[in-house]
């Protein structure tokens, strides 16, 4: 195993940030965690790369175990924290090299590694940190996360405000990486994101809602989901949310995700009660479950 | 002005010495409407939202906020408009009910109104309980829809969303997107700006920024007929990659 996690708990005052959380992830996995701010992601990540001690659970990272040998998982693993933490003063050539230096190693010898990414930013080698885009800092970090090697790269939310055309472009990058042979822990807010993974982990207020597959997690959802639609969204909701037998109701996109309680439901009824309301143009189609109706079932 | 538009702009054009960022955009927005403001990071979207709420002077080019000119009217569209961000929302120090407070006062909104709106507030939003808590110590999407709350409590015509639900989770989310349509069908104009591909559905019409040029605009529906796709992700990702 590449990473395991066992009965991990961790608390800050009264908050629990971290409640009795188990999983591991196998060598060259993609793994994900997926949830919204709050949820215990960075907790997690900073007991896993040694920067926080757990009150509650052991866990291992590349075989070492994350109190007893801190030192040898911080020289087999790679972090790139959420927030930008590379030094702002420093050109960008200047940042990779100390990273590179720090971990006893040179551009040069790990520059496979990193060249793809790399050729993007390039161009700016002269230009100090502070002064890139949020795209390009991005790739500065995933290359200092990257220079010594790692084992295991820990990647908090490297997506998070991160427009979809630049998300495409970083999990694709992850994608290659992950076919050189490392093991990636990659949290993120954006369910989409979670497809992307091999295994995910649904994470809310500290706790694990679910793990598996994302398709079988998504196969798992327990009830038939209707695409509704109608001229007016607004009193769409209204209307569906005032329909006794309700289970569900969310917006997606342009259609409302609905769920009814009765084993027996006929979409006709509903299609009925909708027109009673004033509705026109009303559509019901059944549909398949995502990971975001995955979460909101089971963080109802 | 057409009467029934609540913001206008023409040309409009922002430059940084050789660089522009914004590049002649023109488009309209009813009253009521619901606009999803979307574009790449680096597109021009946030220069752009910042002349229109008064608070960056264009290049060239003309606009008008809430019937405001935003040359020589700022201080009015500062007025007239509600603004929140995800970065900067309310005053984590404060307490819900101060917070209200402060920002009812700051846009001159009369004691005894800020008094009925501030109960009014705390009962839709189900606040009673941390009312007098303080805000840095609720959960963040209690926090954004407290701050949507507080952006409308001078009743503007309109208000600017700059990802009001980033990191925010999917329920409250769509909670979120439900007060919108609230605000919306009272009549207040909503600008939004959003990653969520699935948020720029549900907005009424869309604007697409790549490199300071709006160069996509139309209802959600439309522009996937017109890139011929089946949803507004893909839309973005073939406008945006070129």
């Amino acid at each position: 195993m590449s990473i395991s996690v066992r009965h991990i708990s961790k608390s800050y005052k009264n908050v629990k940030a971290l409640e009795d959380i188990s999983f591991e992830v196998k060598e060259g996995e993609l793994f994900g965690l997926i949830g919204p701010d709050g949820a215990g992601k960075t907790t997690l990540f900073r007991i896993l790369t040694t920067l926080l001690i757990a009150n509650e659970g052991t866990a291992t990272v590349a075989g070492f175990d994350v109190v007893a040998d801190y030192k040898k998982i911080r020289n087999s693993v790679g972090y790139m924290p959420g927030k930008f933490s590379l030094y702002q003063d420093l050109t960008v050539e200047e940042n990779l090299n100390f990273f590179a230096t720090i971990f006893g190693t040179t551009i040069e010898q790990n520059y496979d590694l990193i060249k793809e990414i790399y050729v993007q930013i390039e161009p700016f080698k002269t230009r100090r940190a502070g002064k890139l885009s949020g795209g390009m800092k991005q790739k500065l970090a995933l290359c200092c996360a990257l220079i010594h090697k790692p084992k295991v790269l820990f990647l908090d939310e490297p997506t998070t405000g991160v427009d979809p055309v630049s998300r495409k472009e970083f999990w694709e990058m992850l994608k290659r990486l992950q076919q050189k042979g490392i093991t990636i822990l990659v949290s993120t807010p954006y369910m989409d994101e979670a497809a992307l993974c091999d295994r995910i982990a649904l994470i809310q207020d500290g706790k694990i809602l679910q793990m598996d597959t994302p398709q079988a997690i998504v196969k798992h959802y327990p009830k038939q989901i209707y695409n509704v639609r109608a001229n007016n969204t607004y009193q769409l909701i209204n209307s569906l949310k005032a329909y006794e037998y309700n289970h569900s109701v969310y917006p997606f996109g342009e259609f409302v995700h609905y769920t009814d309680r009765r084993a027996d439901f006929n979409p006709k009824d509903l299609m009925l009660f909708l027109e009673s309301k004033n509705l026109s143009n009303v559509e019901i189609k059944k549909t398949e479950a995502t990971i975001e109706d995955t979460f909101m079932e089971l963080a109802k | 002005m057409n009467n029934n538009n609540v913001i206008e702009a023409q040309n409009l054009t922002k430059m940084f010495g050789d660089f522009t960022a914004v590049s002649a955009i023109s488009f309209e927005v009813k009253k009521g409407e619901i606009f999803g403001f979307l574009g790449a990071n680096g597109a021009g979207k946030t220069t752009a939202m910042k002349m229109l709420i008064g608070i960056s002077k264009p290049t060239a080019g003309k606009a008008s906020v809430a019937g405001f000119d935003v040359y020589k009217q700022a201080e009015d569209i500062k007025k007239n408009i509600g603004y929140m961000s995800q970065k900067f929302a309310l005053y984590d120090d404060l307490t819900v009910k101060e917070n209200i407070m402060f920002f009812g006062g700051i846009y001159g909104v009369s004691r005894k109104r800020i008094k009925e709106k501030t109960a009014i507030l705390i009962e839709e939003l189900g606040l009673e309980e941390v009312a007098n808590q303080l805000v840095g110590a609720l959960p963040l999407g209690w926090k954004q829809k407290l701050s949507f709350s507080v952006s409308l409590i001078h009743d503007p015509k309109i208000v600017f969303l700059d990802e009001p639900t980033g990191g925010v989770d999917p329920i409250t989310r769509r909670q979120f997107w439900e007060m919108i349509y609230k605000a919306a069908n009272q009549g207040t104009t909503v600008f939004v700006t959003t990653h969520y591909m699935d948020e720029a559905e549900y907005c009424d019409r869309v604007s697409i920024m790549v490199n300071g040029k709006i160069e996509a605009l139309d209802t959600p529906k439309k522009l996937k007929q017109q890139f011929n796709v089946t949803n507004m992700n893909d839309v973005f990702l073939k406008l945006a990659r070129g």
